[in-house]
């Protein structure tokens, strides 16, 4: 039995190197999976605590937040009420994972199946990740960020670079943009936009301007304004960075690193179930494959199966630590049943999925998926209804106007679609963001900042955290900002205003 | 592919973050801190812990869907439900994600917010508002003892000082400058001369080598002159240790109330020194018509019958000091707390001890008069007419009926001795 890699739990350095050139042989050569190279740092547990209050960056700028986030999570790891994770791996290149020293050998051949080339190959193929993040990049913005945030402080004191964060944060997701069109569009219109001001201040005559005529000047139509900062604009922190009349350079500066990493991470957030799915797939089918070689024995087999199942266990909506759906579940049973569809369809899978039943190519369909789709459009392409079945899945509705919920459909042929349409919606974040935009400004007048949140099916803000965030856009503004929520008639609901505070 | 152990990267990376969030949160930790230490024991008061803050200040908003509004879910595990079923609306709102407790998804909610503080941490917070420092760096310059402290090197001095590093690198340097022949080469010219065959480069070969040995015996490998021995200087060096005289009358007339009060002013002492010293020491001390050392749970928690002599809780403390606290080693805190009910033979006897022996060797000397709240305001006692009619430096004084006094009566008490016995 000389084969096997490691015997036991423990593990070296060495270990390590021969079972990454073995995962590598199977994840690359029998997968065809497409990495960056690859940075496996083995870190303790204090470690992990530090990476998770930085959203597991290595390095980040200092804030209060996190030394929060520190606080929240070390209670909770030293209380036992939940185990550190076994990894962490950052969308880099060269993509680093982290792994914990404390993680027997067959953990941490699992993570490096899992991290270093599942999560490694969906950061690099996928396509929104391709659109959206600049993996060679980060490293090197992350230290510029953390630099500069720093420098700011020093110059300018912590207080005010506190005040700016603080605001910048709690924007932070109305800090990205959505389709990368406008953003091409916003640029050109941009440059008109200085053109036209240029124009206007080099042609510029005193002798036109004459006091009594001063009442009669115009103000600029309300389609000019839009025109002039691209209206009606749905990244806020974008609008604030390049608009707002009173911010220092530097304060601009501080947004826009701000606005970055909230771009950085908002692929994370649409691709959960596809991302922890790819992942989840490529460690099972390494594992398998490494057992079946002959390279790991019998026990570590037994030690991943369990790991794995503990994992993608989802409970059901009874169940008291149900906390929604679990994305490696739905994601790893997704995958699994994409392979199933592609080698041994059934009559049912030929009929809802004609382009890939049959087709024997499953690791091609799929690596074509997890480059294409993200995890709304995913779900509402290729959950079957076999799986509907397994997971007993049913949409339960919750409309005021009743006085009770309504389950609206079930795992049966009527109700395939509008459990999977629905699933598809509950991953899509224009639905789950507030719709929350900038329609107007009044530059001539008292510069006051008009935004809109379009109330979709009566959802309105809540409260107490909106007038929160009103404040804070209003010390960035510098002037009065009106939050108004718009429902499906156009008529005004409720209405917040915030005026800066002195810093 | 690099593996890389970060292992030994320096810890500690979320240490300023920390520090930042705690400056953040600074009022409600405070509060929090003070709330949770009313409930400790004295030894225990310095310990950190974990305490509960409302989130109010610390919250981090963004705009968030409330509760309203219609919402739907895909749940899994269906058992028994089919198309049209209708479920009751669960108590406390239907599926949205809202403002209530529990929404978990930061912002809104106004949950308690945990967290664990170290030992430092905690009393930081504790003696936040006390506004001590000035008196502690007052105490720091008186409470000294004679030291040797290192300050550069000197060319005599005895063997024991030698700093060896220090004389090796004058002789090296010394040698490289005099150019003394290395070990080296003289080993290669005695090699090179007993492979010579050739007569004349065998002399040439003798005269090189005995020139190189000429210089290296002239020039010594360690010279007198590269010595160097560590240079000490006699410099006054603060004692860092004290010792707290707990000092209790627990004779019939005083009650548990009384007691607590008494505990809960030891507890700031204890707290408040440990803050200061490297290490702290409490003596208890309690007495009727005699006095004797206990430990802590008998001191609080035991009753004696008898009359009341303080002078004997005065010379048992006296006794101690001799027997365990020099001097010049401990700082001396006491802290009195009675009802003041001494027997009139005694006060005589107790005030000379406070005013001639215990007065000129302790740093502060505290007395709390304790009392039941119904009796606030009466006539002064006994023993407090008597410590009154002292000479100063005189104990600080204070009578207190209820606990929630103690905090500004120790408060007042340190600044008071500020302004009277030490003007700035």
């Amino acid at each position: 039995m000389s084969d096997l890699l490691y015997q036991g739990g423990d593990w070296s350095y060495d270990t390590i190197q021969r079972v990454y050139a073995e995962v590598e042989k199977i994840a690359v050569g029998e997968l065809g999976l497409e990495v960056y190279p690859n940075r496996i740092e083995v870190i303790t547990s204090e470690q992990m605590l530090d990476a998770y209050a930085s959203s597991g960056l290595p390095i980040f700028y200092g804030h209060w937040s996190f030394g929060k986030r520190f606080a929240t999570h070390e209670q909770i790891y030293r209380k036992g009420w939940s185990n550190l994770a076994y990894e962490i791996v950052i969308n880099s290149n060269p993509c680093i994972s982290y792994i914990m020293e404390g993680n027997s050998a067959t953990m941490q051949t699992l993570v490096i199946a899992h991290a270093a080339f599942g999560h490694n190959h969906f950061f690099r193929n996928n396509q929104i990740f391709k659109e959206w993040t600049d993996a060679a990049g980060i490293l090197d913005y992350l230290e510029y960020a953390k630099g500069y945030v720093a420098r700011c402080e020093e110059r300018h004191g912590e207080a005010a670079v506190e005040r700016v964060l603080d605001a910048a944060h709690a924007l932070m997701d109305q800090g990205v943009h959505r389709s990368p069109k406008r953003r091409h569009d916003l640029k050109s219109e941009q440059a008109k936009w200085r053109e036209r001001r240029r124009y206007a201040e080099a042609s510029y005559n005193e002798l036109w301007r004459t006091l009594p005529h001063a009442k009669k000047r115009e103000r600029p139509a309300l389609a000019e304004i839009e025109t002039k900062f691209n209206l009606p604009e749905e990244n806020l922190l974008y609008f604030i960075e390049k608009f707002a009349p009173r911010l220092k350079p530097w304060q601009r500066e501080i947004i826009r690193i701000v606005r970055l990493m909230g771009q950085y991470f908002y692929p994370q957030r649409q691709t959960k179930v596809m991302n922890e799915g790819a992942a989840t797939f490529t460690h099972y089918a390494v594992m398998n494959r490494l057992h079946e070689k002959g390279l790991i024995d019998d026990g570590a087999y037994l030690e991943f199966l369990t790991s794995h199942t503990n994992v993608v266990s989802q409970p059901t909506f009874e169940e008291k630590h149900y906390s929604g759906i679990n994305p490696y579940s739905l994601g790893f049973a997704m995958m699994r049943d994409i392979e199933r569809i592609c080698l041994a369809p059934t009559a049912e899978d030929r009929d809802w999925f004609p382009d890939i039943a049959g087709r024997n190519d499953a690791m091609g369909v799929m690596r074509q998926i997890w480059a294409d789709y993200r995890d709304e459009s995913f779900i509402s392409q290729y959950l079957s209804p076999r799986l509907i079945r397994e997971f007993r899945m049913f949409r339960l509705v919750d409309d005021p106007a009743e006085a009770d919920l309504r389950v609206d459909a079930i795992h049966d042929e009527r109700g395939y679609r509008r459990v999977r349409r629905a699933l598809a919606r509950e991953y899509d974040l224009s639905r789950i963001d507030p719709a929350i935009e900038v329609v107007g400004v009044d530059f001539e007048g008292d510069r006051r900042l008009i935004v809109h949140h379009n109330v979709v099916e009566g959802r309105q803000l809540s409260a107490a955290a909106c007038a929160k965030v009103v404040q804070h856009m209003a010390n960035l503004w510098g002037y009065e900002v009106v939050l108004k929520e718009i429902d499906g008639s156009g008529d005004c609901i409720k209405e917040f205003s915030g005026e800066p505070e002195p810093a | 592919m690099d593996v890389i152990d970060r292992r030994l990267n320096p810890t500690g990376k979320s240490l300023p973050n920390r520090q930042r969030f705690l400056r953040r949160a600074r009022k409600v930790i405070r509060e929090a801190v003070r709330e949770a230490s009313a409930d400790r024991s004295i030894r225990e008061t310095g310990e950190g812990g974990v305490i509960v803050i409302p989130t109010g200040g610390i919250d981090e908003p963004r705009f968030r869907l409330g509760a309203k509004g219609s919402h739907e879910r895909v749940l899994p595990g269906n058992r028994e439900f089919v198309e049209g079923d209708r479920l009751p609306r669960p108590q406390g709102g239907g599926l949205g994600e809202g403002e209530g407790p529990g929404a978990g998804r930061g912002g809104g909610g106004e949950d308690d917010f945990q967290i664990a503080l170290s030992a430092s941490e905690f009393l930081d917070f504790f003696l936040e508002d006390l506004e001590l420092p000035d008196l502690e760096r007052r105490k720091l310059s008186k409470t000294e003892t004679a030291g040797m402290r290192r300050v550069g090197f000197t060319t005599t001095g005895s063997p024991m000082n030698l700093a060896v590093t220090r004389t090796m690198r004058n002789a090296l340097s010394r040698r490289i400058a005099l150019r003394r022949p290395k070990f080296d080469e003289i080993s290669v010219a005695e090699s090179a001369l007993e492979e010579a065959g050739d007569p004349e480069a065998r002399s040439r070969l003798d005269t090189e080598l005995a020139a190189l040995k000429q210089r290296s015996r002239a020039i010594p490998y360690i010279d007198p002159i590269d010595l160097r021995f560590r240079r000490l200087e006699p410099a006054p060096r603060p004692i860092a240790q004290a010792v707290v005289f707990c000092l209790m009358d627990v004779s019939g007339s005083m009650s548990q109330h009384m007691k607590d009060i008494a505990k809960r002013f030891f507890m700031l002492l204890y707290v408040f020194l440990t803050k200061r010293y490297k290490h702290v020491e409490v003596v208890f001390i309690r007495h009727t018509d005699e006095a004797k050392e206990v430990d802590e749970d008998t001191f609080f928690h035991s009753r004696e019958t008898g009359g009341t002599r303080v002078s004997t809780a005065l010379s048992e403390m006296l006794r101690i000091v001799e027997d365990r606290y020099p001097r010049a080693d401990w700082n001396i805190y006491v802290a009195q707390a009675s009802d003041g009910d001494n027997e009139p033979g005694d006060n005589a006897m107790a005030a000379a001890l406070m005013q001639e022996r215990i007065m000129p060797i302790s740093q502060y000397v505290a007395y709390l008069e304790v009392d039941e709240p119904h009796r606030h305001g009466m006539a002064r006692s006994s023993l407090w007419r008597t410590y009154e009619s002292l000479k100063s430096p005189a104990p600080a004084m204070r009578r207190v009926t209820s606990r929630q006094e103690i905090y500004p009566v120790f408060r007042e008490l340190f600044k008071r001795r500020l302004a009277e016995s030490e003007p700035a």
